[in-house]
């Protein structure tokens, strides 16, 4: 029986969380050259400790946390949901309102962290909770009207109540990322630079570790409800859910489940999004932001954990890899140098151009890249519908199992 | 546009005359919303698919009919001898037709590839496509208002108590009208075929239906309404600026019109699209002074609205229920 993978003689040795050797050697390299990536340590990619890149990344795990949650509502439980940037609002003032410093304008309690992170999600958890028996009642795509409906109107509430939400247009400067037992000088704190065992780290570096330990914790989290009871009734529902109910599975239960737990989920990266980002206006919370992580579930696949992530990254981090081509593009062709031939066909240099479609301006001729990456977006989600519903998880099935059967083709 | 008036709420000056004038301004509101419903009923009953581009297309309709009255003046430039407001609706009939167009390029490109895969799937196709669209009708039409110069204008015709502007007595008889040719469209060749395509697929396949056509036709009309809603939701009263960036957005407040009478009911898109627009101006003229509301609420009145109905009866007033089965 030795050395035989995919042969497993139990139930527990088959729903393990790394079934495999190989499983395990991946989740385990993963993770060192996650610890590496702020130190610059990983030969060809010491770009990645730069600020730039850094806020970047940190912004990725912040998202991998919403995304994570939306996962297990509508990739497991089945319930679309359009209204994740409402969630993830909720959270985030949440933590503004039991964190931020007040004003004579804002209010504010100036609490620590310890109790405004975990009140971000159980907030938005409540919320949930009282969204959640409309699941039950509506259906489908009624459902995610519904949810679309709370984007619009959580907009209207943020706009309106700048007593929470600082001025509509200049909104309000969030909680810095400090660990302190009470008020007073924080014990820990991951917004300024210092050294830290030794290493002299900026404090985006320290961010990062903070999101990295989160993201572990609930990817954990995530991973081991789909694995048991909870995620096993969320799949049913989501399979059939008068078949479920049939079957015992408690289908109000199930759905109030989801929308608390994906809420909590939002809640917290809410609030860890706006913290990061130090100031934000309430038209963060848009209806693009919720198709955002929308695409990113369809786009790594939906219903797994490893697509997810992998879907974040992969939409996190596309703009900035088109905002570096369109750029080193631009200079190609403004300076003659040997690609300019490439570049001519899509950057935009006049109103008169023909072929070019994106320019590096804000205003200039052609889509701005911030349009092109908006336009991306719809595009990616378009073309992974039609040509792999599963995804860049279905992508990779695909890859593996290519060499896992090679020489043979199957 | 010598008699512009502008419509002031004179406090106390009559409920009677506040109330008439919210009824009309409602019902022409209802009428746009109603208009912009039934494309979508269209489109969701013919094919399935939950359209969530229709507000990015009202926005290209609009678009066009900018592009066409005011850019490129067509067909005005060949027709210099009729009236204005008569090229001015020519302009803007060109610019339906060619979002019609446009309609069925997306589905040939886009929803024809997904038949047969889940709704919701092909409901998030659309969503992208509303991404896409929405980018790509910004970027011609750049950050500031464009106006339509529409023959109309702010006009306000006085009858009795009532004032209502021309536009809106123009959407009013652009709303019956659509809807006459639709029920004469239902009863032709073609609109039976759609029924029996709506109805199963399959089965209207095996009667020689071409349902790809169907398809096809069944978008141009969907997509054809959705560019009157545009362009009717980019005129004075509603927006006296004209066509904005904002516009694709303001028309998704048709969704909970369409939510409301229910996702496949004609009927249920004239009768949810009339109740959204009452809702949504009589939020507008009367709770507009309560200030704990906050600024803009009668916005997302129709949201509410919605939710509300939707409690009650899961598949609105007038939607099929869905029998589930095991």
């Amino acid at each position: 029986m030795r050395g035989r993978p995919n042969l497993f003689t139990d139930y527990e040795s088959e729903m393990a969380l790394f079934p495999t050797t190989t499983k395990r050697v991946a989740v385990a390299l993963l993770l060192i050259f996650a610890l590496l990536v702020p130190l610059g340590a990983i030969p060809g990619l010491s770009f990645l400790q730069e600020s730039s890149w850094l806020v970047l990344i940190n912004r990725a795990l912040v998202f991998a946390i919403a995304a994570l949650g939306l996962n297990l509502l509508t990739g497991v439980a089945g319930q679309v949901s359009l209204g994740h940037s409402f969630f993830m609002a909720v959270g985030a003032y949440t933590a503004v309102l039991l964190g931020g410093t007040p004003g004579k304008t804002v209010w504010g309690l100036e609490l620590p962290i310890w109790i405004w992170l975990p009140a971000a999600g159980i907030a938005a958890a409540i919320i949930g909770i009282i969204v959640a028996p409309t699941a039950v009642r509506v259906r489908g795509l009624y459902l995610a009207f519904v949810t679309l409906g709370l984007v619009f109107i959580g907009l209207h509430l943020w706009r309106n109540f700048g007593k929470i939400a600082g001025g509509p247009t200049t909104g309000r400067p969030w909680p810095p990322l400090e660990f302190a037992l009470w008020k007073g000088d924080p014990i820990i704190s991951f917004a300024k630079d210092g050294p830290w065992l030794g290493v002299q780290l900026t404090s985006d570096a320290k961010t990062y570790f903070f999101l990295l330990v989160a993201v572990i914790v609930f990817t954990l989290v995530a991973k081991n409800l789909m694995r048991t009871r909870i995620g096993r009734a969320w799949a049913a529902i989501r399979d059939r859910d008068i078949a479920a109910e049939i079957m015992g599975v408690n289908e109000v239960r199930g759905k109030t489940q989801a929308f608390a737990i994906s809420s909590f989920y939002a809640g917290i990266a809410g609030a860890l999004f706006a913290v990061i980002l130090g100031r934000l206006i309430p038209e963060t919370w848009d209806l693009l932001l919720a198709v955002e992580f929308i695409a990113i579930i369809l786009i790594g696949g939906a219903g797994t954990i490893a697509g997810t992530l992998l879907g974040t990254f992969f939409v996190v981090l596309i703009p900035r890899i088109v905002e570096d081509i369109t750029f080193f593009f631009a200079d190609q062709v403004a300076n003659q140098g040997p690609l300019a031939w490439l570049g001519d066909l899509f950057i935009r240099k006049s109103p008169d151009d023909i072929l070019g479609f994106v320019s590096t301006g804000a205003a200039g001729p052609g889509l701005s890249i911030f349009q092109l990456n908006v336009a991306l977006f719809g595009v990616l989600i378009i073309v992974f519908l039609i040509a792999e519903p599963l995804g860049l998880y279905g992508i990779w099935i695909r890859v593996r199992n290519y060499w896992k059967g090679w020489p043979f083709t199957y | 546009m010598d008699a512009v008036v502008v419509v002031a709420q004179v406090a106390g000056a009559g409920g009677a005359e506040k109330f008439i004038n919210a009824l009309s301004s409602g019902l022409a509101l209802g009428a746009i919303y109603a208009i912009l419903a039934l494309g979508f009923v269209i489109i969701f009953k013919a094919t399935q698919v939950v359209n969530f581009a229709h507000g990015a297309l009202a926005a290209v309709g609009a678009y066009f009919t900018v592009y066409f009255a005011t850019v490129l003046n067509v067909p005005g430039r060949f027709l210099e001898f009729l009236p204005y407001t008569a090229q001015w609706i020519l302009s803007a009939a060109l610019a339906v037709l060619a979002t019609a167009v446009v309609g069925m390029i997306v589905e040939r490109i886009t929803i024809r590839p997904m038949i047969g895969e889940p709704l919701f799937a092909v409901a998030m196709i659309t969503l992208g496509l509303d991404l896409i669209i929405r980018t790509v009708t910004n970027d011609f039409m750049g950050n500031q208002a464009r106006g339509l110069n529409d023959p109309w204008g702010a006009d306000i015709v006085e009858i009795g108590l009532l004032r209502v502007a021309k536009t809106q007595i123009v959407t009013m008889i652009v709303a019956v009208v659509a809807m006459l040719l639709l029920a004469w469209f239902f009863r032709s060749r073609m609109g039976i075929a759609m029924r029996a395509t709506a109805f199963d697929q399959e089965a209207a396949m095996a009667q020689g239906i071409s349902v790809g056509k169907v398809f096809a036709v069944a978008w141009a009309i969907g997509a054809a309404l959705a560019a009157i809603g545009g362009i009717f939701s980019s005129m004075a009263p509603r927006a006296s600026a004209g066509l904005t960036p904002f516009t694709a957005l303001i028309v998704f407040r048709a969704f909970p019109a369409v939510i409301v009478g229910g996702l496949d009911s004609v009927t249920g898109a004239i009768v949810g699209g009339l109740l959204i627009g009452m809702a949504e101006v009589f939020a507008g003229t009367y709770l507009a002074t309560v200030s704990w509301l906050g600024v803009g609420f009668s916005g997302i009145v129709p949201w509410l609205f919605m939710m509300l109905i939707l409690l009650v009866k899961p598949y609105g007033l007038f939607g099929t229920e869905e029998i589930r089965r095991v």
